[in-house]
């Protein structure tokens, strides 16, 4: 019996995906400055040739990695070039101050190493030999900044590393280094943590010593706290970790032992540290006196764009800080207006329930394990960020995936989705296939792999 | 491993919903109230930058917007600056729409007037961008010029009415300021503009011909005497009024002398026409204790005392005093005392009595007009009040043709055309200061054109200038203006 792998589907979403993306472009720079971009039919060549050129790669290493993922990646990380330039167009009238250029090489950049993941990793399985690797580099990455010479300060937290004119954000790049740490090391640890222990109030409570990985993910995302000033990374961190840890064990009581190490970390976070503080305050009342205009500049920009926005190109988007970075939902909820946001946030769920589905699919742990925490981090940074911006919790920094201009965050983001679709194409390959592919493989890793597998 | 990764998806679920919601709270139901904030710059740079309507005099714009590749998108440009800086005002991202039309009528140029509710809907469903209404002016831009060319440097004003309609054919304002200056996106200057204007001591800002300080009209408010009396039925223009060479206020040692102290008739018992023609002050003085204060304050109030018009421009009640004795009584009727006026009323004075005695209201606004020029809506005259009789205003235009022909006023002469008219020569302050008046109307047989002029002294010392000298022929040239036109 034939399977269908999905590519044809994925190609003509890709091809859809592109054609919004140059619309929306041409549409931008029509309504700011009322002409086609320059150069504009090679940029839009150059993005769907990048976009194509990862499909190829699909038909050739994973031709039966999920056809939704692509498609959806394309689409916002195209949007967000077109909404960075638009900003660019404000900046510098008349031509651009280059922040979108540079995004676009980017993009290209991401793209090739998206590529080199999906060539290169063939069996998303022998990562798990690096589970310590791993989560070593995710330490040294998560460090860099601190290197004095290396490391730069800004907007009060010290997240960047500059060399030459390249700044980069290594936390971005460190959480995929800790999902495949905590992937590995649960896979391995979960049974002791999950079956001894005391029963308390209808709780497993854990055995102390195996609460140790716990408190120290929660010591080092309060040290990054500390050190980095960065709630939102801290947040993040510790957000992954708890929830891998809840889908290794399949125990409650370490949700209910995360969120109390949490809540306990927050408040203490807010006694000590006066940024915390206004953060709150500018949670409770945006438009307090005295305090950052912030949040008070993006409500009255998401309120202009109202149910319908006020069109592309058309709004104000730039009068709110960071309108291309860290605040670029609220330029689109201001130009596309909320039927544009409810678009936007429907294509990350989507994107984050094909994740979640591979997950499923996925015919081991350390599969499963390191898809959950992909998709995981995908979807709680987005609810933390937007999640600010709309008051539903108090505003961190944090970049939006694929839409924000960084080339960090982008570079990442894509990493992300070559992993899903790697294990995508594993989990959702037909058996037959899967048995003629894995005769070809070493013996005795054969025999392993599939020790585990009846494990669970 | 599947049932925790199930529940998670329900958390994520959850979390998503809580960005649905929070948006949809934010950009549906607090919509509204965020954009009525006053310091959302958004809406302020989304009001100020709309295509606002043009103001017409004549089918030239001289108030319209222009598009520009700034962040305000468009700036607002006056062509003539000099002429009408007081009827357009002007339209500053700072400031906001300031005073003139630009303030008055900004709802209408801005094109979210209530009136345009169904315009504005028909917009929306045609996907045409708003666009405010067009105004056309009723001034005439030759009766306007003359009056700035006479005017000149002096500080003061001149209104010209049609008499038949109300239409305000001309309204100047003198020192006049830049209106470019203060709408200008280069808001450094704006500011520094603004600011030199505000401190001015000769207050630039002030449209002196309707809203600014009231001025004693002086021998101006004879007419209103003049009128009260032959309403009265007890006088004609040829009654002998006592007139001496000098008239001792009643219950009071002070006398009141004559204007340099000039005799206005040999017998001292001038007519009231020859009182009219020489602007005798004793036999006016006598006669408001003849009248009595509400009959004065009864006919200036059928001239339109005491109304606040809108032209749409605000215009300043012109009062007679509420509470009066015997000597200032007296001093009303040569229209010192507490008698304040505007411009504006004095030429609604002089239109009345051209008009046969009745006063139209007085307007600035033709027609409103569309996107592309079409009449949206016409000003259709009206009738302010019945002044005076038809014979008075006969009577009262004999007497003022007079007052050209042979009186103070004989610079007013137009070549050709007979002119009717009355001089003033209003003291203020302690210092025997005077502002210059002059008021009158051509041709005198078929009224087409009334006008009011003040010059203001140039010093609080008197310096000789009259009425008849000063004021006269800046009246000649509008007058002569309004009649070729």
């Amino acid at each position: 019996m034939r399977v269908r792998s999905g590519r044809t589907i994925e190609l003509l979403l890709i091809l859809l995906a592109v054609g919004i993306v140059a619309l929306a472009y041409a549409n931008v720079n029509l309504a700011a400055v009322g002409r086609l971009p320059e150069h504009a039919w090679w940029h839009v060549a150059g993005f769907g040739g990048l976009a194509l050129t990862l499909h190829l790669v699909l038909r050739w290493r994973a031709r039966y990695a999920d056809p939704l993922m692509l498609p959806i990646a394309t689409l916002l990380n195209g949007l967000g070039l077109v909404m960075i330039h638009r900003i660019d167009l404000v900046s510098a009238p008349g031509g651009t101050s280059g922040v979108a250029d540079r995004q676009l090489i980017w993009t290209g950049l991401s793209v090739v190493i998206a590529a080199a993941v999906l060539i290169l990793v063939r069996d998303h399985r022998v990562l798990r030999r690096y589970t310590y690797i791993a989560m070593a580099a995710a330490f040294l990455l998560l460090l860099l900044p601190m290197v004095p010479g290396l490391g730069v300060e800004e907007y009060g937290a010290r997240l960047w590393i500059r060399v030459g004119p390249f700044s980069f954000q290594p936390g971005e790049v460190a959480k995929i280094g800790l999902a495949i740490f905590f992937a590995g090391y649960l896979v391995s640890t979960r049974d002791a943590l999950s079956l001894v222990g005391r029963r308390v109030l209808g709780l497993q409570l854990p055995r102390g010593r195996d609460l140790g990985p716990i408190l120290v993910a929660w010591l080092l995302s309060m040290l990054i706290l500390v050190l980095q000033r960065d709630l939102g990374a801290s947040l993040l961190y510790f957000g992954l970790f708890v929830a891998m840890l809840y889908v290794a064990t399949e125990r409650t009581s370490w949700i209910v032992i995360g969120l109390s190490l949490f809540l306990g970390g927050a408040l203490l976070a807010w006694q000590l540290f006066t940024h915390v503080q206004s953060r709150v305050t500018l949670w409770l009342d945006p438009f307090a006196a005295g305090q950052s205009d912030q949040v008070a500049k993006g409500l009255m920009g998401l309120a202009h764009g109202g149910i319908f926005g006020t069109g592309l190109g058309e709004g104000y988007p730039y009068l709110t800080y960071f309108a291309n970075s860290d605040y670029i939902i609220g330029s689109f909820g201001e130009e596309l207006g909320l039927v544009g946001l409810f678009a936007i946030l429907l294509l990350y769920a989507l994107l984050v329930e094909r994740g979640l589905r591979t997950a499923i699919g996925a015919r081991e742990g350390f599969g499963k394990l390191l898809a959950v925490g992909l998709s995981f981090t995908v979807a709680l940074q987005i609810f933390v960020i937007v999640g600010g911006i709309t008051r539903v919790i108090p505003l961190t920094g944090l970049t939006t995936p694929f839409l924000s201009a960084g080339g960090s965050s982008l570079l990442a983001n894509w990493i992300i989705v070559a992993l899903l679709l790697r294990i995508s194409d594993h989990a959702r390959r037909p058996v037959s296939e899967r048995r003629q592919n894995e005769s070809r493989q070493n013996e005795s890793r054969q025999t392993r792999t599939t020790e585990q597998e009846v494990g669970r | 491993m599947n049932t925790p990764i199930r529940r998670l998806a329900v958390v994520i679920f959850v979390m998503f919903t809580a960005l649905l919601m929070a948006s949809t709270w934010i950009q549906f139901v607090q919509a509204d109230d965020l954009r009525e904030r006053a310091d959302n710059r958004r809406t302020l740079i989304d009001t100020y930058s709309r295509d606002r309507g043009a103001i017409l005099v004549d089918g030239t714009a001289v108030a319209r917007s222009e598009p520009t590749n700034d962040e305000l998108r468009w700036l607002r440009v006056y062509d003539s600056p000099n002429r009408y800086a007081h009827i357009t005002g002007y339209y500053s991202f700072i400031y906001g729409a300031g005073a003139g039309l630009e303030r008055t009528t900004n709802s209408l140029l801005a094109g979210t007037d209530d009136s345009l509710f169904y315009q504005r809907l028909a917009d929306v469903l045609t996907g045409r961008p708003a666009t405010g209404t067009n105004l056309e002016l009723t001034i005439d831009p030759a009766v306007q010029q003359a009056a700035v060319d006479a005017l000149g440097d002096r500080r003061g004003a001149a209104v010209a009415l049609d008499p038949r309609t109300g239409a305000i054919l001309a309204m100047v304002s003198r020192p006049a300021y830049d209106p470019n200056a203060l709408s200008s996106h280069n808001l450094t200057a704006v500011e520094q503009a603004y600011e030199q204007l505000a401190a001015d001591p000769e207050r630039p800002l002030v449209n002196r011909a309707i809203g600014g300080d009231l001025y004693p009209p002086g021998s101006v408010f004879k007419l209103v005497t003049a009128a009260a009396a032959l309403e009265s039925g007890d006088f004609e223009p040829d009654t002998e009024l006592e007139g001496p060479l000098t008239y001792t206020l009643p219950g009071t040692s002070t006398d009141l002398p004559n204007f340099q102290g000039a005799a206005c008739d040999p017998e001292g018992r001038p007519t009231l026409a020859v009182s009219i023609q020489v602007s005798c002050n004793t036999s006016f003085a006598w006669l408001a204790g003849e009248l009595g204060a509400d009959a004065l304050r009864e006919q200036a109030e059928d001239f339109g005392f005491g109304q606040a018009l809108e032209v749409p421009l605000p215009v300043t009640p012109s009062t007679y005093p509420a509470e009066l004795d015997e000597p200032q009584l007296a001093l009303t009727g040569i229209g010192q005392h507490d008698v304040r006026v505007t411009p504006l009323q004095v030429a609604m004075m002089a239109a009345g009595i051209a008009n046969d005695g009745v006063v139209m209201t007085p307007y600035l606004i033709e027609t409103l007009r569309g996107a592309d020029l079409e009449v949206v809506d016409q000003t259709s005259p009206r009738t302010l009040s019945r002044a005076v009789s038809q014979s008075t205003a006969q009577e009262l235009t004999e007497m003022m043709t007079m007052v050209v022909q042979r009186g103070s006023g004989q610079l007013a002469q137009v070549p050709g055309v007979e002119v009717a008219g009355k001089t003033g020569t209003a003291e203020y302050g302690a210092q025997g200061g005077a502002h210059a008046w002059f008021t009158g109307f051509a041709p005198a047989d078929d009224p087409q054109i009334a006008v009011a002029v003040i010059v203001e002294s140039a010093t609080d010392n008197w310096t000789g200038e009259t009425g008849g000298v000063v004021a006269a022929p800046v009246a000649r040239a509008m007058l002569q203006a309004g009649v070729d036109r």
